[in-house]
């Protein structure tokens, strides 16, 4: 190797100019760091999305916009949120962590890597353009169900081919993490030492590269129906409006655990760091993710219970979702048990990671009621299912991402930040989002249908409650911008080992992580990891 | 190199955003172009020469580095990893067409055609539709039409995808015996057989859309027949064009028994294209 450290850059230095550094980067660090910036910026563009939906939906009647570019709203709010800040945001992490926790120098595939980021940008172009064209932006639903879906504008092939894009980019992504987890760990980093963090994007890489590719064969097929006239979801034709339905859902089920399973493993990282304990119940943990991964793949058919399945579908997937709460509830007892008599302290991560266990089990419940064939006849198209998976995805998956920024900052940055403003984000963030989700649960089983402007007077009050919990919300992304941004600035110096519990390769390094770590394999020695199956 | 216990990281590269410029102008030419709007194709053509560009220019970095003698072990191991991953998702993203046809064939169509207790659609809209396979639907779209054979030029195509898999193991043994003339001869054959079966491909499309009525706008059946056959043939001419390239490295020496992932990386895919063939054979041309 020394031979050929001539013919490529050292690795010491950060490349200079803006150019080679932030466009032509392999370094996983910096890809890393972009994939964070440029969710946090969808963060804000559909966190605006969701105030032009809070302000309508405030007061009954139609007072702010049409009807039609609501539905562009609530359409656009979800497409750009899932595709553009959750998910990025959890790749941002990989990037950043993964090479760190299993002793590996960057991505397995570094090049590819910087092509994984970089189609985002130009993809959300695409398809945020569309609220520019005319017919609008597409407005049928995230879920794309034709045949409304083909009535809209010229932005349709727009949004498909966005899509297909984004698939690209997080195939790729997927590809990467799975060659780095299975080829680049150090010596000694065997499989079931991993830190689960690492097991979780395993696992999630697997679940992208097995569905990604399905939905684009389902926009695909969309676009055909609408250009070219194939007949998939046309009747008449002999095609299905519900096949459609059928193929997306077998992408969309796996997806809503794509966004979910690295909550799981942060979670599992930050909660033994501050109680001071290893995690409880290290395998079982690890097996819970497999086996929630597998299940994701056999229940999709739970979301179109109401759609006019034979009654042996509806059962099968009833019984195979209720299961999924087993697994689940495997992870939530072993987080509640790796805190029991613990040395437990309450810096701003660990508050995150405790409202995540709360706040996501609630929304945990609701999916075993939304899982019950009757009572869903009831909850589907409601704003109880709004709700539902609001609480799963802000107080689950974008608090997780919160809380692991709070958690790594110092090892990226090597500065602390002001832990008191952290937990006055924290309880502000805490107490707005129940107040803007909790009361939609009541509005839903009252019967309030989700994607509508307008409402019955008699749901007035809940959704004025809700939209002050919104307007609250509205000021979050500022605060943590002010507090990061502060402490970059000024913040008082980092350890390397930042948190004093903290477990795992990634504390061994300095802090700031040098732009280029382990050029070698560091030697793994098991008293560093964060759980107790290793022998010590 | 390995062995050393240092690891490869490759310098920076200004491909990747190449190819995002490149992607970006291809859609968004494409996207305007179906809208209506025909100027714009020559876009789409820019956008694909941009990606086309890029291809050449990324895999020439790669393949300078890689006879460069720049890679170890484990680099060798990760793009094998990258190539078993991409065509496992290659296989789901033709799953979702294979499922759409299951789910026509056993499902909604005799549904439509008033099969099972829930099937009000026919009972509402198409009470005169009796299910078949193959169909156009009850609205009868596309016009009638009439169906490919399996046992002509589908079973001669079969034939050649078979061959074309033995051609090009027997170049890979050949490779790994150090024959240079074998492997050049049998993979230019495998080239050969798998041209052979596209020239096959369009004359049967020609066929079909001036004999058989039969286009991509015949109902479900022309839906998905043309969709997995042409989805098929794409990626056949991708592999044909890849192991086109791979001769050529050859003849230039490129690989050495032991180190030539690049052509098993193609003969895989090949395997793949090939595999999903016989898929198409069974389930869209036999049964």
């Amino acid at each position: 190797m020394a031979t050929h450290a001539a013919t490529h850059d050292h690795h010491d230095e950060k490349p200079q100019g803006f150019l080679d550094r932030w466009l032509f980067t392999t370094n996983h660090k910096d890809i890393g760091t972009l994939y964070l910036v440029f969710s946090f910026t969808m963060v804000c563009i559909g966190a605006a999305m969701s105030g032009v939906i809070r302000a309508e939906l405030m007061k009954p009647g139609l007072q702010l916009v049409q009807p039609y570019f609501f539905n562009e709203m609530t359409t656009m709010h979800a497409l750009v949120m899932i595709f553009g800040a959750i998910m990025p945001a959890f790749v941002g992490l990989a990037n950043w962590m993964v090479p760190l926790m299993i002793g590996a120098p960057d991505m397995a595939l570094p090049r590819m890597n910087n092509w994984s980021f970089w189609i985002l940008p130009f993809a959300f172009v695409l398809l945020l353009s569309t609220l520019f064209m005319p017919g609008g932006a597409p407005a049928g639903g995230w879920t794309m169900y034709p045949p409304l879906v083909l009535q809209g504008g010229n932005g349709i092939a727009f949004m498909i081919f966005a899509i297909h894009l984004m698939g690209i980019s997080s195939i790729m992504g997927a590809i990467n993490i799975i060659a780095t987890i299975l080829n680049m760990r150090a010596p000694g980093m065997d499989l079931l030492k991993m830190p689960v963090f690492v097991w979780s994007w395993l696992i999630t890489a697997f679940l992208l590269i097995a569905v990604l590719p399905v939905l684009a064969g389902a926009v695909t097929m969309l676009l055909t129906d609408k250009y070219f006239g194939t007949s998939f979801f046309n009747a008449a034709g002999g095609g299905d409006p519900v096949m459609y339905q059928h193929i997306f859902w077998f992408f969309g089920h796996p997806e809503v655990y794509i966004m979910i399973l690295p909550a799981f493993g942060i979670i599992s990282e930050i909660v033994p760091t501050f109680a001071r304990k290893p995690l409880f119940g290290y395998k079982a943990m690890v097996y819970a993710l497999a086996c929630i991964a597998f299940l994701s793949f056999i229940v999709w058919a739970h979301h179109m219970f109401t759609v006019g399945m034979p009654l042996g579908g509806e059962l099968f997937f009833m019984y195979a979702t209720m299961l999924i709460a087993v697994p689940t509830g495997v992870k939530v007892f072993n987080w509640l048990t790796t805190m029991w008599r613990g040395s437990l302290t309450f810096e701003t991560p660990m508050l995150w990671a405790i409202a995540f266990v709360i706040l996501f089990t609630i929304g945990g419940f609701s999916g075993v009621m939304t899982a019950v064939v009757p009572a869903d006849f009831q909850y589907q198209d409601t704003y109880f299912v709004v709700a539902h998976f609001h609480y799963v995805l802000v107080t689950g998956a974008l608090f997780s991402i919160i809380g692991a920024i709070y958690y790594w900052w110092p090892k990226w940055t090597g500065r602390m930040y002001n832990d008191k403003w952290g937990k006055i984000h924290f309880w502000w963030s805490v107490v707005f989002a129940n107040v803007l989700f909790f009361p939609q649960h009541f509005l839903g089983l009252a019967g309030m249908p989700r994607r509508i402007p307008d409402y019955n007077v008699a749901f007035a009050d809940f959704n004025f409650i809700s939209s002050i919990g919104a307007f609250g919300m509205f000021f979050t992304p500022f605060m943590f911008f002010f507090i990061l941004w502060h402490s970059k600035r000024h913040g008082a110096k980092a350890d390397a080992r930042a948190w004093d519990g903290a477990r795992g390769l990634e504390w061994t390094v300095p802090s700031p992580a040098p732009y280029h770590t382990f050029s070698t394999p560091p030697l793994v020695d098991d008293s560093l990891l964060a759980h107790g199956d290793v022998s010590h | 190199m390995a062995q050393q216990g240092a690891y490869y990281v490759p310098h920076g590269s200004k491909w990747p955003i190449v190819g995002s410029v490149g992607l970006f102008t291809t859609v968004v030419g494409a996207a305007h172009w179906i809208n209506g709007n025909d100027g714009w194709r020559w876009v789409m053509f820019a956008g694909l020469a941009i990606l086309l560009s890029m291809v050449v220019g990324w895999f020439g970095s790669v393949i300078r580095e890689s006879v460069g003698g720049m890679y170890n072990r484990q680099v060798d191991s990760s793009f094998r990893m990258g190539m078993i991953w991409f065509i496992f998702s290659e296989v789901m993203f033709f799953g979702a067409f294979f499922g759409a046809l299951f789910y026509a064939r056993s499902l909604s169509v005799p549904w439509l055609g008033g099969e099972g207790h829930g099937a009000i659609t026919h009972d509402v809209l198409w009470s005169n539709f009796t299910a078949t396979w193959p169909t156009n639907g009850p609205g009868d779209i596309g016009g009638a039409f009439q169906t490919m054979g399996p046992w002509g030029i589908p079973l001669l195509n079969t034939l050649l995808l078979l061959s074309s898999g033995v051609t090009v193991t027997i170049a890979h043994h050949a490779l790994r015996a150090g024959q240079r003339r074998k492997l050049l001869g049998f993979l230019a054959a495998t080239v050969l057989l798998g041209a052979v079966f596209l020239f096959f491909q369009a004359h049967e499309y020609i066929e079909a859309y001036t004999h058989l009525n039969l286009t991509l706008q015949s109902g479900i059946y022309g839906s998905t027949f043309f969709m997995l056959t042409g989805f098929h043939g794409l990626h056949v001419t991708l592999g044909a064009i890849m192991l086109t390239v791979i001769w050529f490295r050859c003849a230039k020496g490129h690989f050495d028994k032991e180190n030539h992932f690049g052509f098993e990386a193609v003969a895989w895919y090949w395997h793949f294209v090939d595999f999903v063939w016989l898929g198409l054979f069974m389930f869209v041309y036999v049964l």
